[in-house]
């Protein structure tokens, strides 16, 4: 009964997404107020209803109904609570009910929070966001139904893919899709204003806070996994430039290009058509992400299902969205001005230079991870681009982008005058080199590390993100103090915005810290080791001390005692595992990893040699954790922005400027009185 | 700036990005794509003799040879796409999913014109899936032994 519930929903939810996506678009064209009200309504009733649809696939998840095929596909009556919850992304049809869950959320979210926009163009967003959901929804119903009977009922599950149950797959796939689906926030603002031909600065600023939720959002998305091929894959790499990473990568990047542009348009009312074609360019990543690994075209971890028709579904329903939306600023944008005038040294230009430098970096991940999909379709042969493709094409585009985030802030728009930046960046340059300096000589080496110019010139570069945003919080602190008060006055009235850019630009350089050392200074080793062994890496000693068998809820683990030792005294005891998963006879090595500030210690489990021999990896990577910080506090600065008061004060404005006046009227009276 | 002025920076800012991409793309791409061969390819000495390249198809039943020599992590097996095999050697850990009569791509090279010698051993997963590579290089030899038997 559930499951047909569910499907009821689905079926509501597309009647209810049909009105929004069309009669309020109508009522904005023709000014009709009651047809523009309807979208709100509408809106929060279609959110209501998906989010039906998904309370009815957990519950058949949760009991175990395996008489839903999907359910019977991804769970199995051994598998612990929390991973039938998780499993319902775990597959296909699972994760697209969750995209479309997503996107309702946002839809109710714009609805809600959107009290301060004018009516048509509310009406013109929450349309264009109907229309996607129309799109998701028919392709839920009719292609990739959860719901699905499986008649008669299967007596067991087929269980969840052993890799995906982990605590980090419990977070990783709701959050890249809430960045993914974040995006068509911003694309449906940048729609509605090229429908509604009024592409001002106004809708930039509207959309500005809603980009940084969906920019956070996917950094952390990212994030966890990219944590998670690390500590489950067992091969202790972190980022593997695999297509499927790309898919979530290239949306991050053209949504930084997109987040920096969005704030020229919004501050001077420049780069106006480039910002709409970058939001348009963001969502349309997200959903090539979506495509390339949900249509079987990409083969990995992700590609579950090998559906033909699936895949034309998508790359269709890609090419509607992609190709209308570019007929539409074709059309419009001529007409749009080039907004304010500035010079070459200013703000604008530095960030017109970031732009370029993201969109091209995402066009050479977009390149490297088409090419060979492109050339095995024309029967060219079949080929692989690997790893040093693309740090050969990354690496010489970021630095540049590096470089110039330390400067871009402390320009000031329009023009500035490269005396006033000079005196600024002496401070910048000289403590970044110093520091570097400093730390290469104080830095703790793996054995392996030798200095090569690369990681010496990436420890230059993270000490520059690190101090220019230093410099730039003190020179800021500092001229506020003209006007008087403490330091944490001072510090207080600064914007939400700029502390938020301070705390991702100063994560930037952390990120940067950690990418250098950790992959510069890592020892690897891949040996034997027999109970009683000690081996030594990097200055730590790993003595295996014994394999116990031990029984996990649905799986058999071989687990390994690895007591570590440094200098002989007892450091840290690890446990590596190798499981073995019971429904679908699959092992899995689940890596014991001991992560400190200054290095993780990392030991995978191979296979057995004999009874008291296995084959095993350990890794001493320093700074580790250093990657993650950086991301998590790129992503809270994306979050602190987007708190900012500007975005909250925006909404008051007709009401704020009316009073404004009223003072200045008050203020002229009085000094005529005078 | 006037606008015109602008509108040439513009301009000009895109092409020198697009140059310098198209620039380190290209150099990038001709130096690392590794290509793809099936052990049928390899007997008739179609992959090449210096470079890299990736081999797929079926870890035959019963070739995987471990060298219990020490503590040394070599390992022998034979991969092969039904027509043909190659042997291939490779040092280290193998993935989990790694096993005889499963799909596998290794990336490396011909050593002695002989022995594929792994630099890498992929076997993804799924215990169901198999590689792309390797179910194209399996369907390839049935439909030539097909043909073969036609004539």
């Amino acid at each position: 009964m559930i499951p047909e519930i569910g499907v009821f929903a689905l079926i509501m939810a597309l009647l209810v997404a049909a009105v929004q996506a069309t009669l309020p678009l109508a009522g904005a064209h023709w000014g009709v107020v009651s047809w523009m009200r309807i979208a709100r309504p509408a809106a929060v009733l279609q959110g209501l209803f998906a989010w039906t649809a998904f309370g009815c696939l957990a519950t058949s998840f949760l009991t175990g109904d395996f008489s839903v095929l999907y359910v019977a596909g991804n769970s199995h009556s051994e598998l612990p609570a929390v991973y039938r919850f998780a499993a319902i992304w775990g597959g296909h049809e699972g994760s697209m009910l969750l995209w479309q869950c997503l996107l309702s959320a946002w839809t109710v979210g714009v609805a809600l929070c959107s009290r301060q926009l004018p009516q048509p163009y509310v009406a013109r967003v929450l349309s264009v966001m109907g229309m996607l959901s129309i799109g998701l929804l028919l392709f839920l119903l009719f292609l990739s139904n959860p719901f699905e009977r499986l008649i008669p009922a299967a007596a067991q599950g087929r269980d969840l893919n052993p890799l995906l149950q982990d605590p980090g797959m419990i977070l990783h796939p709701p959050l890249l899709y809430m960045g993914y689906v974040g995006f068509s926030v911003a694309f449906a603002f940048g729609i509605a204003a090229l429908l509604s031909g009024e592409l001002n600065a106004a809708w930039a600023r509207w959309s500005r806070p809603w980009t940084l939720a969906a920019w956070s959002f996917l950094t952390l998305g990212i994030l966890l996994g990219s944590a998670w091929a690390y500590y489950v894959l067992g091969w202790g790499g972190w980022w593997f430039w695999d297509p499927v990473e790309n898919a979530s990568f290239m949306p991050w990047l053209v949504g930084t290009a997109l987040i920096h542009s969005l704030i020229v348009t919004d501050q001077r009312g420049a780069f106006r058509s480039w910002t709409v074609m970058l939001a348009i360019a963001a969502f349309s990543l997200s959903l090539l992400g979506t495509f390339l690994v949900r249509s079987g075209v990409l083969t990995s971890v992700h590609a579950f299902a090998v559906d033909p028709g699936r895949g034309l579904y998508i790359l269709c329903f890609m090419v509607m969205v992609v190709g209308s939306s570019l007929l539409l600023f074709a059309i419009r944008a001529p007409g749009v001005g080039l907004g304010g005038w500035f010079a070459l040294l200013s703000r604008e230009s530095l960030l017109l230079v970031n732009n370029v430098l993201f969109s091209v970096a995402a066009m050479a991940v977009l390149i490297g991870t088409l090419y060979p999909l492109l050339l095995d379709v024309l029967n060219g042969g079949k080929i692989s681009v690997g790893p040093p493709y693309f740090e050969a094409v990354f690496v010489p585009l970021m630095v540049p982008a590096l470089v110039l985030m330390g400067i871009g802030p402390m320009v000031r728009w329009k023009r500035s005058a490269p005396v006033e930046l000079r005196s600024q960046l002496r401070w910048a340059v000289g403590a970044s080199g110093i520091s570097a300096l400093l730390l290469a000589w104080l830095l703790p080496r793996g054995t392996d590390a030798t200095w090569t110019p690369l990681s010496a010139f990436g420890l230059l570069l993270a000490a520059w993100c690190v101090w220019s945003t230093l410099v730039q919080a003190a020179k800021r602190l500092s001229t506020a103090g003209t006007q008087g008060g403490s330091l944490r006055l001072r510090a207080s009235r600064q914007p939400l915005s700029w502390w938020g850019m301070l705390l991702a630009h100063f994560g930037i350089g952390l990120f940067v810290f950690g990418v250098t050392l950790a992959s510069g200074f890592e020892t690897k080793r891949e040996l034997t080791l027999s109970v009683g062994e000690t081996v030594s890496v990097a200055g730590f000693d790993f003595r295996l001390d014994g394999v116990d068998e031990v029984p996990g809820p649905n799986y058999e683990a071989h687990r390994a005692h690895v007591q570590v030792l440094r200098d002989g005294e007892p450091f840290v005891a690890l446990a590596p595992e190798k499981r073995r998963y019971r429904a679908q006879e699959m092992p899995l090595s689940q890596a014991a990893i001991d992560t400190g500030l200054l290095r993780d210690l990392f030991v995978a489990l191979g296979d057995p040699v004999d009874d008291k021999t296995w084959s095993a990896r350990i890794q001493v990577k320093p700074f580790m954790a250093w990657i993650w910080i950086g991301c998590v506090l790129m992503a809270l600065g994306g979050l602190l922005a987007l708190a900012d008061r500007r975005y909250r004060v925006a909404r008051r404005a007709p009401r704020t400027a009316r009073a404004q006046r009223g003072d200045d009227a008050a203020a002229r009276t009085a000094e005529a009185a005078s | 700036m006037t606008p015109r002025k602008r509108r040439l920076m513009f301009v000009l800012l895109g092409l020198a990005a697009v140059s310098v991409a198209t620039a380190l793309v290209l150099n990038a791409l001709s130096g690392n794509v590794t290509f793809f061969f099936s052990p049928s390819q390899v007997q008739a000495g179609e992959a090449p003799r210096n470079a890299a390249f990736r081999l797929g198809g079926l870890v035959e039943s019963g070739s995987v040879r471990r060298t219990a020599v020490g503590n040394s992590l070599d390992v022998h097996f034979i991969v092969t796409d039904g027509a043909h095999s190659v042997p291939v050697r490779y040092r280290g850990l193998l993935p989990d999913l790694f096993r005889e009569g499963k799909g596998v791509v290794a990336a490396g090279r011909m050593s002695d014109g002989l022995t594929f010698v792994a630099s890498e051993v992929l076997a993804k997963h799924d215990e169901n899936y198999m590689p792309p590579e390797a179910a194209a290089a399996l369907k390839e030899a049935r439909k030539m032994h097909e043909e073969a038997v036609k004539k």
